[in-house]
């Protein structure tokens, strides 16, 4: 048929997808970078999952990390399952696809781990895991971490990254960050370091206890890093407010971070801070 | 339980027959002497603080403010207080630490400022540092909700050794409307939200997250005369503990959570 045949109007022009479109395009072949907005080919992406342009770190499993923040970590607290406090219509469904996908019993892993010949326990907090929010059970297992590391006179290195608060869990959620705070003084109160790692994002709820509570706070380049969200706020005072509001490059210039710290050089300068700050301390 | 009454607590507990900050003040406080500021550059009028006797002892009392007038209503973001307003509150629960006296919290907030300055000037660092002081303080602290607790912004002015709301009370991890806005896309669903949270005083209490429940009536000075009452009865048994004591307990009650 020639083109000038065809029935063109765009209203009678049925355009319809290639169904084989998608295939042809090998799936995750490139990334966006959600803060610069680099595209980046996928192979260009290293296991630390950053942006070559402007280092953000992708948000990553807890597993993914664990690959390179230490060199060995044992993994403790992994049976215990949240209860289900409100009977939230769908939510225990939604914990076993969680754990399923995961490999973790909700949004921490806690252990103990070691770089070198530094010894400390930790948490890893999982944004995939329901935004990393905090639920009673990622409550009970940060506490036992802290209860575990005053008792064994151990430094906490702790990876935050969550959404805030677990809805589905409600006042029970709110008051593990009493319960946490409580272990974090009884830790500190003991004399020993503790030191957070703020990831892409720490916000809610966490940010208003135990991710603001540590000796040294260090986070990850652009970790978006808040209390309220940004919907909110801009509800809240009728104007749109700055796209780094929350970055963490912006809590440095107002004080509420020590340093900014690229992925692949994280490890490298936990050890220096643990052994500066801490480490086991045997004189009691 | 009738399907309705999360919903009717809820509005009962913003209602604006409500007792307000002034009221429960004067009433209860009559030789009240406020004290102002962080000592960090801010003073935040949606908190309250000063000294006062209580049961023939001295108090440092703290409390949300939600003002009356508009103007007051604006300065203090309806009720919602700002970093600086935790920092304050931290500052006078250190000084009553200091002098051994009691602190009795009273709150009515619907949670900590979500402002552009609030995020600037640190709101969580100033919530977790309140969660991790106030709670270490050896000296009897209670707090009393009195109309919304208002998620974080509540806890940190209810960190010690017990906490009591009013009959037409609430506190929860997020006013309904946020909670049916953000798990069900939908901020109409507030009435059935409120239903699922738990976030009555009897809920509650039967989840120990509160001690017990004061009887609420239309008549302030009625109001007043129960708080008084519940106050002084337990202030005195928490002056039978040490310090050391106290902590331990309090412990204990967060440790169960």
């Amino acid at each position: 048929m020639k083109l000038y045949e065809q029935d063109n109007t765009l209203s009678a022009q049925h355009v319809k997808a290639d169904k084989q479109a998608d295939s042809k395009v090998p799936n995750g072949l490139w990334r966006k970078c959600p803060k610069c907005g680099a595209t980046v080919l996928s192979k260009q992406i290293d296991q630390y999952a950053t942006c070559p342009s402007c280092h953000y770190g992708f948000r990553i499993s807890a597993h993914q990390r664990l690959k390179w923040a230490v060199d060995h970590f044992s993994d403790l607290d992994e049976r215990l399952i949240s209860d289900d406090p409100l009977s939230f219509p769908g939510y225990k469904k939604k914990l076993v696809a969680c754990q399923t996908k995961t490999g973790l019993n909700d949004s921490v892993l806690t252990g103990e781990a070691s770089i070198k010949d530094m010894h400390f326990a930790f948490g890893v907090m999982d944004p995939t895991f329901i935004m990393g929010s905090l639920g009673t059970v990622t409550g009970e297992k940060i506490t036992r971490m802290f209860e575990r590391a005053t008792a064994q006179r151990l430094p906490v290195v702790l990876w935050t990254a969550s959404g805030g608060a677990r809805m589905q869990e409600g006042i029970m959620s709110l008051m593990q960050m009493a319960k946490i705070s409580n272990a974090v003084a009884q830790h500190s109160a003991a004399g020993l370091l503790y030191i957070v790692v703020l990831t892409d994002p720490t916000t809610g709820g966490v940010t208003a206890s135990f991710a603001m509570q540590g000796d040294i706070t260090i986070a990850e380049p652009h970790a978006l890093v808040g209390f309220a969200g940004r919907r909110v706020i801009e509800q809240t005072i009728q104007q749109k407010i700055p796209k780094d509001l929350q970055d963490a490059e912006n809590l440095v210039k107002h004080g509420f971070i020590d340093r900014i710290v690229r992925r692949e050089d994280e490890k490298a300068e936990l050890y220096r801070l643990l052994k500066l700050g801490g480490g086991r301390n045997d004189e009691e | 339980m009738t399907k309705n009454n999360a919903a009717a607590v809820v509005a009962a507990a913003r209602s604006k027959q409500k007792i307000t900050t002034k009221e429960l003040i004067t009433q209860l406080f009559p030789n009240f002497i406020q004290l102002h500021g962080d000592r960090c550059g801010g003073d935040d009028p949606a908190i309250v603080g000063g000294l006062a006797t209580f049961a023939h002892q001295p108090v440092t009392v703290i409390a949300t403010d939600r003002g009356i007038a508009i103007e007051e209503r604006v300065a203090t973001h309806f009720g919602c207080p700002t970093p600086s307003g935790y920092r304050k509150a931290l500052r006078l629960a250190k000084q009553a630490a200091k002098f051994h006296r009691p602190v009795l919290f009273f709150v009515n907030t619907p949670g900590a400022y979500p402002g552009q300055s609030a995020e600037e000037d640190g709101q969580g660092a100033a919530i977790a540092d309140n969660l991790l002081q106030i709670s270490q303080l050896p000296t009897p602290i209670i707090t009393v909700i009195f109309g919304e607790g208002g998620s974080g912004g509540a806890l940190a002015l209810a960190c010690g050794d017990e906490v009591w709301m009013l009959e037409n009370s609430t506190y929860s991890i997020l006013s309904p409307e946020g909670f049916a806005s953000i798990l069900w896309k939908d901020s109409s669903r507030s009435d059935e939200a409120a239903e699922i949270m738990q976030l009555t005083p009897s809920d509650l209490l039967r989840k120990r997250v509160i001690e017990g429940i004061i009887p609420e009536q239309a008549d302030h000075q009625q109001v007043t005369a129960e708080i008084r009452d519940v106050l002084s009865k337990r202030l005195k048994k928490l002056n039978e503990f040490s310090g050391a004591e106290l902590l331990k307990r309090r412990q204990k009650r967060y440790r169960k959570f």
